[in-house]
């Protein structure tokens, strides 16, 4: 039974379950670590930030990648656990679409890395789904109502990300500086991408 | 460890306590703790290692997610990762790896372990170092 180990500390048990794993040699630890470390380090939103970068300068890119999401993010190079289904949702400026797990927290790994704390909250699973409007006013984000808004529930088979909308006056910019303007909660949908 | 009940870390509190203003910060840490990242370590270099199915843990998690949701519905003391940790615990333990009492047992006794238990071998200060592996230089300094 569970009961007795659930009565303590979770601290102590990651701890004890993490040397019981490495010592039956089911677990090496620097696997683990490493794993870590990249998640913390490496992988995160500045990959699905390039990814949109390049959709933004780039129609035949941007059309690769609307057709097969984790085709043309494996272009780029950005592949790897969480993310062999992902679809890539377009806003326009009459369609905006935000992303959620309201089961449990599926998410684009390679390309935005680990979800946020807000993203794994209850609240926002619920909420979004039921009044995603107000939800996203308190992210900032105001919508008028003319714009539709779609909520997009991932799931084991798929992984969501948005290519948001080009901001205005971002004609002159390279590549580089434009996945400079692009956010991980842009690539939600809980934001707009920047202005320079 | 921390004083009696010292476990609750006022950051995981003041997050689920304000459900309504999600944070927003986009530089914000991937783990909270260590064991976190101990607990999303081992779900990965297991499900790499070809020793749990992610479907499998993903699964549990739900399972997890959802009674917690049940049993708490005001949301407050919420931690993404206990879910985590006890789904993981659970497709461990299944998958016949190692057995939930054993953890408990492990975990017992590292609860009753002093402060600053770790390295328990290497606590002599103040000793001569011992040599061991040291290898003699002589081999790359032959001065004729």
């Amino acid at each position: 039974m569970t009961t007795a180990a659930d009565d303590l500390d979770p601290a102590l048990r990651a701890e004890a379950l993490a040397s019981l794993l490495i010592e039956r040699g089911l677990v090496d630890e620097g696997v683990m670590n490493n794993f870590i470390k990249t998640y913390e380090l490496s992988v995160g939103p500045m990959n699905g930030a390039k990814v949109v970068a390049r959709a933004w300068i780039d129609p035949s890119y941007r059309e690769r990648l609307l057709a097969d999401g984790t085709g043309a993010i494996a272009e780029l190079g950005f592949k790897g656990p969480q993310g062999e289904h992902i679809v890539v949702l377009e806003n326009t400026p009459g369609v905006h679409h935000v992303v959620v797990c309201t089961l449990c927290s599926c998410y684009p790994w390679p390309v935005l890395g680990l979800p946020p704390s807000w993203y794994k909250d209850p609240s926002y699973r619920s909420r979004i789904v039921r009044e995603p409007r107000a939800v996203l006013a308190e992210f900032g984000l105001e919508l008028g109502e003319d714009v539709t808004i779609r909520v997009f529930d991932s799931s084991s088979e798929v992984r969501y990300m948005v290519l948001p909308l080009r901001p205005a006056g971002t004609e002159g910019l390279s590549e580089e500086e434009l996945a400079a303007l692009v956010t991980r909660d842009a690539m939600v949908g809980v934001a707009q991408a920047g202005t320079p | 460890m921390s004083g009696p009940g010292g476990h609750a870390d006022p950051a995981y509190l003041l997050d689920a306590s304000g459900p309504a203003a999600p944070p927003r910060d986009n530089g914000e840490l991937v783990f909270r703790a260590p064991w976190e990242s101990k607990a999303f370590g081992l779900a990965l270099a297991l499900t790499d290692a070809g020793l749990i199915d992610w479907e499998d843990f993903r699964r549990a998690l739900i399972g997890e997610i959802s009674g917690w949701e049940t049993a708490h519905p005001s949301g407050e003391g919420w931690s993404y990762y206990d879910c985590w940790l006890r789904s993981l615990e659970r497709v461990v333990s299944a998958g016949g790896l190692v057995g939930a009492g054993a953890v408990a047992d492990r975990a017992a006794q590292l609860a009753a372990l002093p402060p600053g238990h770790d390295h328990a071998d290497a606590g002599h200060p103040g000793h001569d170092h011992p040599h061991a592996g040291h290898d003699h230089p002589a081999a790359g300094h032959d001065h004729d």
